[in-house]
């Protein structure tokens, strides 16, 4: 054997190896998505969108539970978003070559990798043992929190990628910075951001533990933010280990609407970032 | 080094005395002095590296951006130090253009990319603003090309019309000086005579420092040409002068191509 065919060989051995590599890993989210279509599917139904939590035995939907979650989604965001935004400003724009940026850089690292259940853990004793009962608004903080690190990460590296040329630009003009900012570097970083948010609902969305300790769960039609309040995530953790049939099914109904709400973020995500890509 | 006066009757618009430039300790600038005349274009020429580009970063404080750059001496704007810490910078910047190597639109319409200098420091009906986005536009030879697209993406443009759109965004704030960084550099011949062209056509009104890696561009649009190298300024004078009958040896060396 020569040497070409020896290199020739190595090639092979090592493609097929990564081919098999990625097999697997595509194989298992194969199984889950045709696991969970295949259990779900049958489970869906307009009721789920229109009916509340049922009583085991009873016919009935998510509605409560798929309210909860996009009311405390939206506060969360809310809340998220500008300390989010201000700080990932902060850091590239103002602080880019300041000691505090490396260190709030290096705590955000730390926030987004956290167990979010130490989150719903902190947001207990911060507010639920205070106010002496679990709240919807308790669980939105606690969303929030899971959602500052990943908006603060998205939008540095966003700026970051604005080239300095366009900052010198907008300065030459005689823009004093912080318009420069926001009127030529958000813009010209818009869709790397706006995509960090979405990546943060997407984060949030399936979040069980940290809704679990504020938010709890409400079995009831409920709008009210200073009381328990259901969830999509919190009402499939309860209805699955249930022993009750009709509840499992809404289970798996319930998660086939959070994972194609997510999957949907994430396609919306890419098309905003992907090919409009600015020179 | 003495100091070069400007080699005309025309007053002098920008002086810069012993000026000397860091980034961090490395000593980019040494001790340069000159001045531009009024109303006259004044090309810097000389290899990479020479710190041409750093004295037109100088004269807008546009290196101000960047940590651990500093400038020592003085740079007068008729008269008036614009080193002065106490200085309004963005009010400098308003008096003292500045068009880049690569087009720079911003990210937003031709319209809003030239209105967006103007509503800086005017405050004017939209009527106004209209006519001073045409005018800028017609100055920079683009309206033609765009008045049936104004609300198209500046990023829409070929380079050489985002080229003329940074220069009639420059102009539309009505600075006074204007400095451009080889600003025909990243355009094809064709683009590159146009700029050339309005270069020309702008010189009656504002006072223009270019600094260009292309000798002939120095030598067809400037009356005046500043050489250096190494961070100092080697000769400066009439450019008729300086690519005919050189003082310096190392001007007439570069000129001929032995270097650089």
């Amino acid at each position: 054997m020569t040497r070409h065919d020896k290199r020739k060989l190595t090639d092979r051995v090592m493609m097929g190896l990564c081919a098999a590599a990625a097999v697997i890993g595509l194989g298992w989210l194969t199984l889950i998505l045709g696991a969970l279509l295949y259990e779900g599917l049958a489970g869906l139904s307009p009721a789920v969108f229109t009916e509340m939590a049922p009583p085991p035995g009873e016919d009935g939907g998510l509605l409560n539970a798929i309210y909860g979650s996009l009311v405390m989604t939206v506060i969360a965001v809310a809340l998220g978003t500008p300390i989010g935004v201000l700080a990932g400003t902060y850091m590239a724009e103002y602080g880019r070559h300041s000691r505090l940026t490396v260190v709030v850089r290096f705590i955000n690292d730390i926030l987004l990798s956290a167990p979010s259940i130490i989150v719903g853990l902190f947001v207990y004793e911060l507010m639920v043992t205070r106010m002496g009962h679990f709240s919807a608004i308790a669980g939105a903080v606690a969303l929030a929190i899971l959602v500052v690190p990943v908006v603060v990460r998205t939008t540095e590296d966003m700026l970051n990628l604005v080239p300095n040329a366009l900052r010198e630009a907008g300065t030459a003009v005689g823009a004093p910075r912080w318009l420069v900012i926001r009127s030529v570097i958000y813009r010209a970083a818009q869709a790397g951001m706006v995509t960090g948010v979405l990546l943060a609902v997407a984060r949030i969305s399936g979040e069980t533990a940290p809704l679990l300790f504020t938010a709890l769960n409400n079995q009831f039609w409920s709008t009210d933010l200073n009381a328990p309040m259901a969830s999509l995530p919190v009402t499939i953790f309860q209805f699955a280990l249930s022993p009750y049939e009709d509840w499992q099914r809404l289970a798996w109904a319930g998660a086939i609407v959070i994972t194609f709400t997510v999957l949907g973020l994430s396609i919306l995500a890419r098309s905003l970032t992907g090919p409009r890509r600015e020179r | 080094m003495p100091a070069f006066a400007a080699p005309t009757d025309r007053p002098s618009k920008l002086e810069v005395r012993s000026l000397s430039f860091y980034y961090g300790r490395q000593k980019a600038l040494n001790d340069v002095s000159l001045s531009l005349p009024e109303r006259s274009v004044t090309a810097f020429i000389g290899p990479s590296g020479c710190g041409k580009s750093t004295l037109l970063r100088v004269f807008n404080r546009i290196y101000e951006l960047y940590p651990h750059q500093r400038a020592e001496g003085e740079v007068l704007l008729d008269g008036r130090n614009i080193l002065d810490r106490s200085l309004d910078l963005n009010l400098l910047r308003s008096r003292i253009g500045m068009v880049f190597q690569r087009p720079t639109p911003f990210p937003m319409s031709i319209y809003e990319n030239i209105a967006f200098g103007i509503r800086l420091y005017e405050r004017l009906s939209k009527a106004d603003v209209d006519a001073r986005v045409e005018a800028a536009l017609r100055r920079a030879a683009l309206w033609d090309e765009v008045k049936d697209k104004l609300q198209a993406s500046g990023l829409s443009l070929s380079g050489g019309q985002q080229q003329r759109l940074c220069i009639a965004r420059t102009v539309a704030v009505k600075p006074e000086v204007i400095l451009l960084d080889e600003p025909a550099s990243a355009l094809d011949p064709i683009s590159t005579a146009k700029v050339e062209e309005l270069i020309g056509e702008l010189e009656t009104d504002y006072t223009i420092a270019i600094v260009t890696h292309n000798m002939q561009q120095a030598a067809r649009i400037s009356r005046h040409t500043a050489f250096m190298y190494l961070g100092e300024l080697i000769e400066f004078g009439a450019t008729e002068q300086m690519f005919t009958a050189p003082k310096e040896a190392k001007t007439s060396e570069y000129m001929t191509g032995r270097f650089g």
